[in-house]
């Protein structure tokens, strides 16, 4: 067991954990911020990308423990003050979610992509989105939705 | 009010998804659950010899482990085929039982056979390896082609066969065919999918001592069948004591059409250890035990006259069924396949064969278009073939033979109420740019690469219709659909519906439709879904049926409340119903400012003399409220259409395909959301265009899955697109008031053969089977330099 002190989504957090705790479990098991999905066990899928200290990562693949002291941001703490950020904007306008079950990760992924490039073409987008699977939308308003984003950001 | 049918409304359910608030199986949790881990056969043939559980049951946290024994002792009843198939000699057809816990016998690898519950995920774990089995292995029987000279996996099923299918007339096609001037032959595989839904399959059972009602989370398609299924084969509960409950369902596919092993289980031995019970399915269990899709071989064989003219076709296919029949199983390849397999084409002979035969792989059922990709890739491909041994262009051949009036009676059963395949094709065939191709061959070919181009023309079948004659052909149930319109006194609708939304956009779809037969805004309309406790009977969503079936229910109970509406309001605005119409949600009556609005007359329906003290508003034989239910059961099917092109660009040296362009034309009927239909025709194109160029699901001799994870599985990503070009025509349907058809798996039909076809053409006719990979198309183009610099 290890005590670990994390801000998550703004808020800080001090857990006792055991050491093979995955941070998407501590996530969804420990705080109950079930907006984290699991949808694979080889680190594939991307369903489980949240940002630790600003940066994507694909949460089933980190220790919690090896996170302490940083700062996590999941799907759940995007939205300010009731607002969405552009990104969820623009996945609703473009009709970039079906099942919604992806969308989590595609969207926590997609704003790091922005990140690194402000104004990525469509090659890009879909080179970086390779780390994310989803089974419903067959990408193109994904696409669509993160160039939205891009002009809005 | 504008209409809203048409519309590009945004979509309702989107905020809760993009927030992190959608209510997944797997983010239920209730107090004092156990963790359920099943204990899978690692054998894909095997006769179970002994369970030692003894060691276990010792573990930390168990709290109990039962086996196929505890499950037979219980007299819990297995899965079942949902459809009936007779053999050409009238012969019933022939399905093993399938028990919840495998007892004697295991047939594929992840056939469950016992389960061990524990107060946390890791002590089921580790319990789950102290578990002894002893198995006598036996040799699997994996190969599709030999599979009726094998060893039989179930006792008294000769040959492994379930059934050898005929429909159509032997001697009409012999005679065909002895007129013809060339017969076209064609042998192809049909490559076995997983569906892959990204949420793996889950459920969460709570059993209430007090009431003894059994609550069963799941990802499931269907829930009111699903209880059906467990109450009236399972015998789990009974119905009124069985609660299913698919919250949001993260895709299907048809995957999650199925009730499943760990259901039945769960829900069972929640009864049993009086504890709530959570499973999850791991990535790897779902691709071992999700039913599978396609896994056909098929012979076809086309008569056609010199100037291209089709007089008659044949096809006989081999179906892999896998190790049990389930509820699509049985129909996949025959029905929804059979009839579909001559096309849009005026076809004057026909007949479709079909064997389907068990074997020690995971059942297969319907996947995304379910029979109709298989019979489509067969006649496509097939057409192809016959275009480039008579020297015609693919389009023309097409165009040569199109029915051109409607209705057109299909030869085998299908009467397609309308269409215009000239209209689509020629709309795909100028929005791809066919005749620039040649240009742009040249152009590939400059760089080294090779261009091909590929058509494909085709029709579904979908909302699979009317009861009567589903029954007919051996479905255990009618495929009708339920709503229930409920207005409240203050005026907001709740709409019920029997359809299950995972991923479809039920909850913006069918308010569009009710918004405008009611004339209330969207805002105040919720459609309701996925929980046995709050709709009546629905059938579920599989086979594009949710809106040609389930929203017409919704269309036709509104028309039901609107009527009921106008009596009140007559009586209220004193003047006979023939003066008054409706219209944006208002009762007027003619050349008058007299008006009522639904919302007022539905407050009066419930609260009648509010208004007025002394007379009520409703009319004599009218009980109070404005609720209203509509169970519809459509007169046929629903026949969409389109015409597909795509482009490929080939890498001679690395044997890559390129997918460059690709222009979809459908005609879907009336398009209630064009955001939405968009969005379905892209998933669609994603999982034809994966089938054709990346995926595979592959057995080895021995029955082991040899692509059960992601690592090995290619599921087609971001990068493997192009951007999809759509185009729609509209002939309505005219089954139904709304003139829609279905939509959903359009893409996953017509997109195997269209990327194929053009693959085939870069390859200069030589044929591969899907998945087109690198490996496969690299050897074709070493085969193709070849024999050109032998001509050379």
């Amino acid at each position: 067991m290890k005590k670990i002190n994390v801000e998550v989504n703004g808020k800080k957090i001090t857990k006792e954990i055991s050491d093979h705790t995955v941070l998407s479990s501590f996530l969804r098991d420990i705080l109950n911020l079930t907006g984290t999905h699991i949808g694979c066990d080889t680190s594939q899928c991307g369903a489980c990308v949240v940002h630790v200290d600003g940066k994507s990562i694909k949460s089933c693949t980190a220790f919690a423990a090896d996170i302490d002291g940083s700062k996590i941001t999941t799907i759940e703490g995007l939205t300010k003050n009731g607002k969405m950020h552009p990104m969820q904007e623009a996945f609703k306008k473009h009709h970039g979610l079906q099942c919604g079950f992806c969308t989590p990760g595609m969207v926590m992924s997609a704003i790091d992509l922005l990140k690194n490039n402000k104004n990525p073409n469509d090659r890009e987008i879909r080179d970086w989105l390779e780390g994310n699977i989803c089974r419903c939308t067959g990408y193109q308003n994904i696409v669509a939705a993160v160039k939205e984003a891009a002009s809005k950001m | 009010m504008a209409s809203l049918v048409g519309s590009r409304v945004e979509r309702k359910e989107d905020k809760r998804f993009l927030t992190g608030k959608g209510r997944y199986t797997a983010d239920i949790n209730i107090v004092n659950q156990t963790y359920a881990i099943f204990i899978r056969s690692p054998h894909a043939r095997a006769k179970i010899k002994k369970i030692d559980t003894s060691k276990a049951l010792k573990s930390s946290g168990v709290v109990d482990i039962l086996t196929g024994e505890h499950i037979a002792k219980d007299k819990i009843g297995g899965l079942i085929a949902g459809w009936a198939i007779r053999s050409e000699d009238g012969s019933e057809m022939k399905c093993p039982a399938n028990p919840p816990l495998a007892k004697d016998n295991v047939n594929f690898v992840g056939d469950p056979l016992a389960v061990v519950l524990a107060e946390s995920l890791d002590e089921a774990k580790e319990a789950a390896d102290l578990v002894k089995i002893d198995y006598k292995i036996l040799e699997a029987v994996t190969n599709l082609e030999k599979t009726m000279e094998s060893d039989a996996i179930h006792d008294g099923i000769d040959k492994n066969l379930c059934y050898d299918w005929l429909l159509g007339d032997r001697q009409k096609v012999k005679e065909a065919f002895d007129k013809a001037d060339k017969i076209i032959k064609l042998d192809i595989t049909n490559n076995r999918l997983i569906p892959n839904a990204m949420e793996p399959r889950a459920c969460v059972i709570d059993y209430n001592t007090a009431s003894e009602e059994i609550t069963c989370y799941t990802t499931s398609q269907n829930p009111h069948l699903s209880r059906l299924i467990m109450s009236a084969f399972g015998g789990v509960a009974p119905e009124n004591k069985l609660r299913v409950v698919a919250p949001d369902v993260g895709g299907g596919f048809g995957s999650k059409i199925n009730l499943y092993n760990e259901e039945i289980v769960c829900s069972w031995a929640s009864k049993k250890i009086e504890r709530p019970i959570k499973w999850v399915a791991e990535r790897t269990e779902s691709f071992l035990t999700d039913t599978h899709g396609r896994d056909h071989i098929t012979h076809a064989e086309l008569a056609v006259t010199n100037d291209g003219k089709f007089l008659g076709f044949k096809n006989e296919t081999i179906a892999n069924l896998g190790a049990y029949a389930r509820v699509f199983g049985t129909v996949t390849p025959t029905y929804l396949f059979g009839p579909c397999a001559t096309g849009v084409y005026v076809m004057p002979a026909a007949y479709s064969n079909v064997k389907a035969v068990y074997t020690n792989t995971a059942p297969v059922d319907a996947y995304r278009g379910a029979g109709r990709p298989e019979a489509t890739y067969t006649i496509e491909r097939i057409v192809d073939k016959a275009a480039i041994e008579l020297g015609i262009d693919p389009i023309e051949i097409r165009m040569k033979n199109f029915p051109t009036e409607f209705p057109f009676k299909q030869t085998l059963v299908h009467q397609i109420d309308s269409g215009d395949y000239v209209a689509g094709l020629n709309k795909a065939k100028e929005m791809s740019d066919y005749d620039g191709f040649v240009a742009r061959k040249k152009e590939s070919e400059s760089r080294g690469k090779l261009r091909g181009i590929g058509v494909t023309t085709y029709f579904e079948a979908c909302g699979i219709a009317p009861s009567p004659v589903v029954m007919m052909l051996g479905c255990g149930v009618g495929l009708w659909e339920s709503a229930e319109v409920r207005f409240n006194p203050t005026g907001q609708v709740t709409i019920y519906t029997g359809s299950h939304s995972h991923g479809q956009s039920h909850q913006t779809t069918f308010a569009q439709i009710a918004a405008d037969e009611l004339g209330v805004p969207i805002e105040n309309i919720d459609i309701v879904h996925g929980d046995t406790d709050k709709g009546t009977f629905g059938m579920g969503t599989y086979g594009s049926r949710s809106l040609t079936v389930g929203g017409i229910a919704i269309v036709n109970a509104c028309k039901k409340i609107v009527a009921k509406g106008k009596r009140i309001a007559a009586k209220m605005l004193e003047v006979s119903e023939d003066e008054i119409d409706f219209s944006n949600g208002e009762y007027v009556v003619a050349k008058s400012n007299k008006k009522k609005t639904i919302g007022e007359v539905a407050f009066a329906s419930y609260l009648p003399g509010v208004r007025d003290e002394v007379k009520s508003p409703l009319p004599e034989g009218d009980e109070p409220g404005l609720i209203e239910s509509s169970f519809f059961d459509p007169a046929n099917f629903s026949f969409p259409a389109g015409s597909h092109i795509a482009e490929v660009e080939i890498d001679p040296e690395t044997g890559n395909v390129k997918l460059d362009k690709y222009t979809a034309v459908d005609d879907f009927g009336t398009i209630v959301n064009p955001i939405i239909v968009e969005g379905q025709v892209h998933g669609g194109l994603a999982q034809g265009i994966g089938q054709a160029l990346t995926e595979n699901a592959q057995y080895d001799d021995t029955g082991q899955l040899i692509t059960a994870s992601y690592m090995d599985y290619t599921m087609p990503r971001a990068d493997n697109f192009p951007e999809f070009n759509l185009g729609f025509t509209c002939t309505k349907a005219t089954t139904n008031p709304l003139g829609v058809k279905g939509c959903g798996e359009a893409g996953a039909i017509a997109a195997p053969p269209t990327v194929m076809n053009a693959v085939i053409n870069a390859l200069g006719g030589r044929e591969i089977d899907m998945p087109a990979t690198a490996e496969k198309v690299w050897e074709a183009c070493n085969e193709m330099k070849k024999t050109n610099s032998e001509a050379a």
